[in-house]
């Protein structure tokens, strides 16, 4: 309990701490430091919840799903602290953001991070609901915070487009819980309590459940960013600055996604007996199967580094969504792996090309030259990174892509060509942008700058070590988040 | 069927007619007080389920509107217009009759989605959430046809409306911790839109989102450009 409070309340209370204070130098250590007390508190919490079961409560509720991806929201929220403390110092010694915007922006940060643990700890779809919407309010000023008219572009289609979806996720809630009102004893006390609905799921109305996971799916999908609800995302991630970007891709998509799969969980149990039983299992599949090949297609030809990277979150998050439609023990586990390692590898892809686009002062890929000669750290970071995230053996991405391909193999064995297809395209568009960025002849009067590459070795190494040896710790925790999604064990 | 439904229902249909006067409005602070008016018929409709159910929490709901939709943000707006010297700018629709034709087809739809709610319950609800569903839709319609930034954040807000309508009318609204989460947000979302606004009138010298979109358009075609 105390660990609950800790997590969760330790950004809220920065981002309040934050917005007062006046120093810039102290701002980026109180940032970094609270996000190392979050993340203490989310292992002990991981701690407490493997060894006991779910912790449980008067609306909150964390179990062995939430729990996994509560530590690792708090991981990569300390991460990409590390990187954006001397990152945002230097884009305001370069005049891009003033004193003002730099105190919103460490504040904002603690905000997002709270609305983000307060999504994966609740136990109420309307304050998940509160919590996702509360995330595009602290971000969207974020992305605009350069000022520059393509940068209130980007934030006004970011705030516009998700505001219309979160909308339908809305009403999906409110049909959700009109749905509970005829199962329940009490819908006034829990109605909206997932754990309360889960319990007497088989009761609810099947035909009024597909009507509420259409929205719900439409709704969060947009904050996942499956096509064709994508368009505000490359926006978003390449105008914004770039910490933003790791996060928005390493945990926004990530929860907005465990939103969409509490949803599923609800849905595959009402419509069990009805004529339609696997209706959410397609949807998504449909869903995540379009957005990995549209993504998979659009990598090709990027001109901005930014937008390339975040064209390949929409792929991978489309390969994880089509991963929960499948649905069974495999394809979950590969699933929830596939979060994992994909949030590592993003957020340490991004932090490299915030180090990149400060080399060569330009998020253009055709200036972007030579990065492994003027800083082999960089350079290395970025290819090592890029390895990774194509699904090269021996990384993480590699597995669990693996493991996804073998379960689409036994239920759906046509269906592994498109996916194989799209891996292969994605691979191309990837490699041919990065392979000159990295090797390609350094422009003269480009030197190496301050960069502190420990937290992309850290994720690195992670996957590295996820590829190569899975611990058994971790093995048993997905498992458990596994068979409380579908009901068996995988292991 | 007794009084007070069919008070709501008709109170209901009047908010779905205040989303089509906002659709085809083309005067800002017409279309800002058309606002307040749907506001006012939903808090309305929320009172009065009150009454019929006994709901103590309704009433609150009702007052949160009331202050919010009705008072707060069309004041807010009607500021940010004249400070912006919007007032006497209009924001003709490009095809009038083809968007208020699928404002109709918007509506035959929600009838239609509602229509497994209607098997489920057989009170005077599935109107009311077919109409609640109609303003959710005919808001994102509006934020689709007008170019006008503060035409945009008023479709923006009819579709909450219309959500808190379609929560007051198929469950006796949600459970108010949930209300007040959902008020919050659309104040913030509110107070942001005015940032935003300031934003935007700083960096092009308008609110048509059309320009906005053409600045950013040498980004994209530079983005589907050759490759050197």
């Amino acid at each position: 309990m105390i660990a609950l409070l800790l997590t969760v309340f330790t950004p809220l209370a920065g981002m309040l701490l934050l917005g007062a204070l006046r120093s810039a130098r102290v701002a980026g250590w109180l940032n970094l430091a609270l996000c190392a007390l979050s993340l203490a508190g989310a292992l002990w919490l991981a701690a407490d919840v493997l060894a006991h079961g779910a912790v449980a409560g008067d609306s909150f509720r964390v179990d062995a799903l939430s729990v996994y991806l509560v530590v690792l929201t708090a991981l990569v929220g300390l991460t990409t602290a590390i990187f954006s403390r001397p990152y945002m110092r230097y884009v305001h010694e370069e005049k891009r953001v003033s004193r003002g915007g730099l105190r919103l922006y460490h504040s904002m940060y603690q905000g997002f991070l709270f609305t983000m643990l307060l999504a994966l700890t609740t136990d109420n779809l309307g304050i998940l609901w509160v919590a996702i919407e509360g995330a595009t309010l602290a971000t969207v000023l974020l992305v605009s915070l350069y000022r520059t008219p393509a940068a209130i572009e980007a934030a006004w289609k970011y705030f516009i487009l998700c505001g219309v979806g979160i909308a339908q996720a809305l009403f999906g809630t409110v049909t959700l819980y009109f749905a509970a009102q005829h199962a329940l004893a009490d819908p006034a006390a829990n109605g909206l309590s997932w754990s309360a609905l889960y319990a007497v799921a088989p009761h609810l109305e099947p035909r009024v459940m597909s009507v509420a996971f259409v929205f719900l799916l439409v709704g969060y999908g947009t904050k996942v960013g499956l096509v064709p609800m994508h368009s505000w995302l490359p926006d978003a991630h390449s105008e914004g600055p770039t910490p933003m970007s790791a996060v928005l891709s390493g945990l926004l998509l990530n929860v907005a996604l465990y939103a969409v799969v509490r949803m599923k969980m609800l849905t595959d149990a009402a419509l069990a007996r009805s004529a339609t039983p696997d209706l959410a299992g397609h949807l998504l599949m449909g869903f995540g199967l379009v957005s990995f090949l549209v993504a998979a297609i659009s990598l090709q030809r990027r001109r901005d580094i930014k937008r390339l990277f975040s064209y390949s979150s929409i792929e991978h998050m489309g390969l994880m969504t089509f991963g929960f439609g499948v649905g069974g023990p495999l394809a979950t586990f590969a699933a929830l792996l596939h979060m994992l390692v994909h949030a590592l590898t993003k957020s340490a892809i991004f932090i490299t090309v915030g180090h990149a686009t400060h080399i060569s002062r330009t998020q253009r890929i055709d200036r972007i030259r030579g990065l492994i000669r003027t800083q082999p750290a960089v350079g290395w970071g970025l290819l090592i990174g890029v390895a990774a995230i194509a699904g090269f053996p021996p990384f993480g991405i590699f597995t669990s892509e693996f493991l996804l391909l073998s379960a689409t193999m036994q239920a759906w064995p046509w269906l592994t060509l498109p996916l194989m297809i799209g891996l292969v395209v994605a691979f191309a568009g990837l490699f041919r942008a990065v392979q000159p960025m990295v090797f390609g002849a350094a422009p003269p009067g480009q030197y190496p700058v301050r960069a502190n590459m420990l937290p992309v070795i850290l994720q690195l190494a992670l996957v590295l070590l996820l590829g190569i040896a899975l611990p058994g710790l971790l093995a048993h925790w997905l498992d458990q988040a596994t068979q409380l999604i579908t009901g068996r064990h995988l292991l | 069927m007794p009084l007070l439904d069919q008070a709501v229902l008709v109170l209901a249909a009047m908010a779905l007619f205040t989303a089509f006067a906002l659709l085809a409005q083309t005067r800002l602070t017409a279309a800002i007080n058309t606002f307040a008016w749907q506001g006012a018929l939903v808090a309305a409709v929320a009172a009065l389920t009150g009454r019929a159910s006994g709901d103590a929490h309704l009433y609150v709901s009702a007052l949160i509107t009331l202050t919010l939709k009705v008072a707060l943000i069309p004041w807010m707006l009607h500021r940010l217009v004249r400070r912006l010297s919007l007032e006497r700018q209009a924001d003709p629709l490009q095809h009038p009759a083809l968007t208020l034709l699928a404002g109709a087809g918007i509506v035959v739809f929600s009838d239609w989605v509602a229509a497994p709610v209607a098997h489920f319950d057989a009170s005077a609800t599935r109107n009311v959430i077919a109409i609640s569903l109609a303003i959710v839709l005919l808001g994102m319609l509006m934020m689709v046809v007008r170019r006008q930034a503060v035409a945009q954040v008023l479709g923006f807000m009819a579709m909450e409306n219309g959500l808190f309508l379609a929560a007051v009318a198929s469950t006796h609204g949600m459970p108010l911790v949930v209300e007040l989460g959902v008020a919050f947000d659309v104040l913030v979302a509110m107070v942001l839109f005015g940032v935003f606004f300031l934003q935007i009138k700083n960096s092009i010298d308008s609110l048509d989102i059309d320009r906005l979109s053409q600045l950013a358009e040498p980004v994209e075609d530079d983005e589907r450009g050759d490759a050197p």
